[in-house]
């Protein structure tokens, strides 16, 4: 039988659907393994609460473990402790830079009206000279941002706290 | 039905009906980063009905499902606000009506948090945090029509005059919410008043525009007695289970 570190190094070989270069640890998105009686227990947290990728990695997660030879597998969904990017591995932080998304900005102003901007550099030309075009962008966990010298356009992941 | 069950229904049915609303924006947004905002936050508030009625479900015990309650149950049978059905007009009345909406919401989920019913408070600290970037998108959009154009102050005005009447709904107690505030499951609701009229003052005043001094109260439905609206909203929310019932894809 398996370990539950080696459950840990499995799960590194399923993607987050909609940022495929991030590894469900590297979201943090697993909060928990488990081995009782020969099964697998997997416990796994959403980011948004209406977040449409759920139910693939519960499959993805199901898929990759029956593929290593475990046959029993259980995944759970927990909402609390409530995810946060600050789970966010830095060698996620990092991939996501180098996939063109600016990771989250830790220095946030938690104030919920009239925030002050935060600073998210152009993960192109590393820029600071960058606006802020949505709260909102390709996903519910991303907004929208533009850089001011390279023009370029660009995700940024959220910092949620 | 016992006050939880009840209760969670409250929840999921504000949550439900105003992500169903915002969702009929796809495609017609006035520019395409609201187009893309108002649908994600239709997919937080989806994602936070499908939780609270998931819980319904089991508290209720009787084998239904959170789609179930979705799709198959009539507008007499829906708890949600009169605010959360009302048509979304133009622009400026869904930002109106959902600036409301989100400044209540969030001050329900921060006392929410402590409820000593687990499920609930583990739902209300998920919602929470996306709660936060709705009210800033919503009241940084009041501003900037209210503060904007002769013409955008003006809709957002006629926005609020024709809303306020659907929001001291917000705050009524009735003897299922009693019931939970005695057992600490719930805020006093009326207690939330106060804090919400601080922030939509706040927010009112950067925006040039004026609270309507009218004192139409309109309640209801909390106890299914709803405006013509939901009845169309639900038309389409649920023609297909009611077309091909059991259909799955």
């Amino acid at each position: 039988m398996v370990s539950e570190k080696e459950i840990w190094k499995f799960l590194e070989e399923v993607f987050d659907p909609e940022v495929p270069v991030l590894t469900i640890v590297d979201l943090g998105v697993v909060r928990d393994v488990k081995i009782s009686d020969e099964k697998v227990f997997v416990t796994i947290t959403p980011t948004y609460s209406g977040c449409p990728a759920m139910k693939r990695i519960e499959d993805d997660i199901v898929e990759v473990l029956s593929e290593k030879g475990i046959k029993s597998i259980e995944v759970d969904l927990v909402l609390s402790p409530a995810w946060t990017t600050d789970w966010m591995t830095e060698n996620g932080r990092q991939k996501l830079l180098e996939y063109g998304i600016a990771p989250p900005q830790d220095d946030i102003d938690k104030s919920t009206l009239f925030a002050k901007p935060i600073i998210v550099p152009c993960p192109q030309c590393k820029s600071k000279n960058t606006r802020l075009i949505s709260q909102f962008g390709s996903t519910a966990c991303k907004a929208h941002y533009q850089c001011n010298d390279c023009l370029e356009p660009y995700d940024y992941f959220k910092c949620l706290r | 039905m016992k006050p939880l069950l009840e209760y969670t229904l409250r929840l999921g049915d504000d949550s439900l009906i105003l992500g169903h609303r915002l969702s009929e924006w796809c495609g017609h947004g006035p520019i395409l980063e609201e187009d893309i905002a108002l649908t994600n936050i239709a997919l937080d508030f989806v994602g936070q009905a499908t939780n609270f009625l998931d819980y319904a479900a089991v508290l209720e015990g009787q084998n239904r499902t959170a789609d179930d309650f979705a799709f198959l149950r009539f507008d007499k049978d829906y708890k949600n606000l009169l605010l959360v059905e009302q048509p979304n007009g133009d622009f400026g009345v869904t930002i109106v009506r959902q600036f409301l909406f989100d400044a209540y919401r969030k001050l329900l989920f921060e006392k929410l948090v402590n409820s000593k019913d687990d499920t609930i408070a583990g739902i209300a600290e998920k919602s929470l945090k996306e709660t936060k970037y709705h009210l800033r998108h919503s009241s940084e959009w009041v501003i900037r029509l209210g503060d904007g154009t002769e013409e955008s102050n003006r809709r957002v005005q006629d926005a609020l005059n024709d809303l306020w009447r659907y929001t001291d709904e917000l705050f009524y107690s009735d003897e299922v919410d009693a019931e939970l505030t005695i057992q600490g499951i719930i805020p006093d609701l009326t207690s939330l008043k106060e804090d919400w009229l601080k922030i939509v003052d706040e927010v009112l005043t950067l925006a040039k525009i004026e609270k309507p001094s009218n004192n139409w109260k309109f309640q209801g439905g909390r106890i299914g007695k709803h405006s013509e609206h939901l009845g169309f909203i639900l038309t389409e929310l649920q023609f297909m289970q009611r077309a091909y019932p059991n259909m799955q894809w």
